[in-house]
């Protein structure tokens, strides 16, 4: 870029495990690019010295899971020119959204020593539910490919290239036979593109850990995992991980229950 | 040419060298991955020796055979059209100079390939893909190269599929042209043998460094019996005639309702397909705003993106996306190039993960024309 001021970065944390920032800073090759094409305002877990606002791209990771946090979100939006979220947390509440299936508090009871130090929503939310979030990227955690391109992308002013399939079209077009159809359950076919394909690479059927793909069946893949032999929990289980709050998971998950294994 | 002659086992090592030594990259069947596929090869101990597939729809496995075949399977999950059309090319890069830009072009196919083990199928599907890339008005350079380039030694099947019916679509089992060389494996308590047509020039100075023999009547006769076994034995069938007009008059069938609640739209169908040939372009930029980069990639009718005009997606509907496919492939694809787009081979069948049977669909719109009329408007 040859204008004079560098575009601002800033990246945020919510309720994550700091993963997807972490794929940020795993840029090794792009890392000098991406410092000489903007200038990294504010990265804590990079730099602890931080410029102040506003901000030309904000990546926003994790879910509000506090009410503090469903403040903080509001004057991370009011900073940010253009906001994009990172990773399953912050696009769909992230794993910590298991609690939107149960109380709370028996979650908090059973973990923490002292449960009255503990202030947290009933629920874990992506950040959508709360601002206008101007991209959404995926994955638990993200593809570094990925967000260089979509990094790139603003830079340049177009539309990120991120496919929106099903993960079955980077299994073929890297040429894995189809764990599914030789006896593996598999959520590549309901799950969203970019990953590559890794876990069928390995012989390993897909955990949906980039979320629900832009038209999923559900319900078809849950009735061929049936066949496969899964029973119920086992297909409640699947859809309940990582993305388990995106709506289509959601829904699916709440049509199987333990009701075929008891305890 | 026209030629058959007969090579012993040891004489398809032979030919694997005389390939190698001709310069080429040698691609043929291999187990990897729990499947036969395609990959390259440097030797005969890479073939599937003694290995069979067992395929239903969405069902597939390998199990042992009684003898040592090197070609006693059908077809697996990869098709050539990898090697001939791959799923991932860089068409351009630009990169910004002093004073503009400078486009260079994408990559030339590098290597030679020669092809062992190509069923009638296939062949058939390769001739399609050459309607195409090749004979069409905009042709594709590189496609053309690297066909140009390949040599095709085809195999006869000697046992049918569950999921195959070349028989319906006259796309095989017996090889009738196209290729180089074409084999038959001659395989009984006494002899591993493989009968061999020529079929090229090139074909025929390979030959010349490959030990054999005349064939015998006997040798003919065998492999005459092993292909007719194989035609007997198809797993399945499709009724083409007036199948086109069926599918063309039938937009608002109630089966394609009755197919989208089982589709996933994951467009694995479109992937395996030998034919099947559409592509996608993506633009990428590089951080620093210097170089771009066009790369094209397979697609497939099943994605939103592919139909995404201005304002939206064209087939939104799960069942507009899957009636789309179908009737391409078996009907509109005559009109646009006077073939069927469909040669039987099965691979959309088995390698559905729900199990969507390409002959089933068809048959039931074929057969129950008047379910046509009752409409479904919504969702188109």
């Amino acid at each position: 870029m040859s204008s004079a001021r560098k575009p601002k970065l800033a990246v945020w944390k919510f309720a994550s495990c700091d993963g997807c920032q972490l794929s940020l800073l795993d840029c090794e090759d792009e890392l000098l690019d991406l410092a000489g094409a903007v200038s990294i305002a504010n990265f804590l877990e990079a730099s602890s010295a931080v410029q102040p606002g506003p901000y030309d791209l904000s990546l926003v990771e994790g879910s509000i899971t506090t009410s503090h946090d469903a403040e903080r979100i509001h004057k991370v939006r009011r900073q940010s020119k253009y906001l994009v979220t990172i990773g399953a947390c912050a696009t769909a509440g992230g794993i910590q959204a298991l609690r939107n299936f149960a109380d709370v508090n028996d979650f908090i009871a059973a973990v923490y020593a002292s449960p009255q130090y503990i202030s947290t929503l009933a629920t874990s939310t992506p950040i959508s539910a709360h601002v206008k979030v101007d991209y959404e990227l995926r994955g638990c955690p993200i593809d570094k490919g990925q967000l260089i391109e979509v990094i790139a992308a603003f830079l340049a002013g177009r539309k990120p290239a991120v496919a929106a399939h099903s993960v079955c079209i980077e299994c073929k077009q890297r040429g894995t036979p189809c764990v599914m159809v030789q006896g593996t359950p598999c959520l590549g076919p309901v799950t969203h593109a970019g990953c590559g394909a890794l876990c069928p690479s390995y012989r390993r059927g897909c955990y949906g850990c980039f979320g629900p793909m832009e038209t999923p069946n559900t319900a078809a893949l849950a009735r061929e995992w049936q066949a496969l032999g899964a029973i119920s929990r086992d297909i409640q289980r699947a859809f309940r991980t990582f993305n388990a709050a995106a709506e289509p998971f959601r829904k699916e998950s709440t049509a199987h229950g333990d009701q075929d294994h008891p305890g | 040419m026209g030629t058959n002659v007969t090579i012993a086992r040891d004489g398809l090592q032979a030919l694997i060298e005389a390939l190698r030594a001709d310069g080429r990259e040698v691609i043929g069947p291999t187990v990897r991955e729990g499947a036969i596929i395609y990959d390259a090869i440097r030797d005969i101990a890479d073939l599937p020796a003694g290995w069979t597939d067992r395929q239903e729809a969405g069902r597939y496995g390998l199990e042992q055979r009684a003898d040592g075949a090197l070609f006693g399977y059908t077809v697996g999950p990869h098709a050539w059209k990898q090697f001939l059309f791959p799923a991932r090319e860089t068409l351009w890069t630009m990169r910004r100079t002093g004073d503009g830009a400078e486009v260079t072009d994408g990559a030339t196919p590098a290597s030679r390939h020669a092809f062992i083990g190509v069923r009638s199928c296939e062949l058939h599907a390769i001739a399609i893909q050459d309607k195409v890339f090749v004979s069409g008005p905009y042709p594709d350079t590189n496609y053309r190269a690297r066909r140009a380039d390949a040599f095709i030694v085809a195999v006869n099947c000697g046992q049918a599929g569950n999921t195959c019916f070349c028989v319906s679509m006259r796309t095989g089992p017996k090889v009738e042209g196209g290729f180089d060389l074409s084999l038959t494996e001659l395989l009984d308590d006494t002899r591993h043998d493989f009968l061999i047509a020529i079929g090229s020039e090139a074909g025929a100075a390979i030959m010349q460094h490959v030990p054999h023999r005349p064939a015998t009547a006997a040798d003919l006769s065998a492999a005459d019996s092993a292909v007719a076994r194989a035609a007997a034995g198809i797993g399945r069938h499709l009724q083409t005639e007036g199948l086109k007009q069926a599918l063309q008059a039938a937009p608002e069938h109630r089966r394609w309702d009755e197919v989208a609640a089982r589709c996933l739209t994951c467009g694995n169908c479109t992937m395996v397909c030998p034919t099947c040939f559409c592509t996608t372009v993506r633009d990428h930029t590089d951080l620093a705003g210097n170089t771009a980069r066009r790369v094209r990639e397979w697609d497939s009718c099943f994605t939103l993106d592919f139909s995404y005009i201005h304002g939206g997606s064209v087939r939104h509907a799960p069942r507009a996306r899957y009636r789309q496919w179908l009737t391409h492939k078996l009907a509109n694809w005559i009109d646009q190039f006077g073939t069927s787009g469909c040669v039987g081979c099965g691979r959309c069948i088995t390698w559905c993960p729900v199990g969507i049977d390409i002959t089933e669909e068809a048959a039931a719109i074929a057969n129950a024309p008047a379910a046509a009329r009752e409409a479904h408007h919504e969702g188109a």
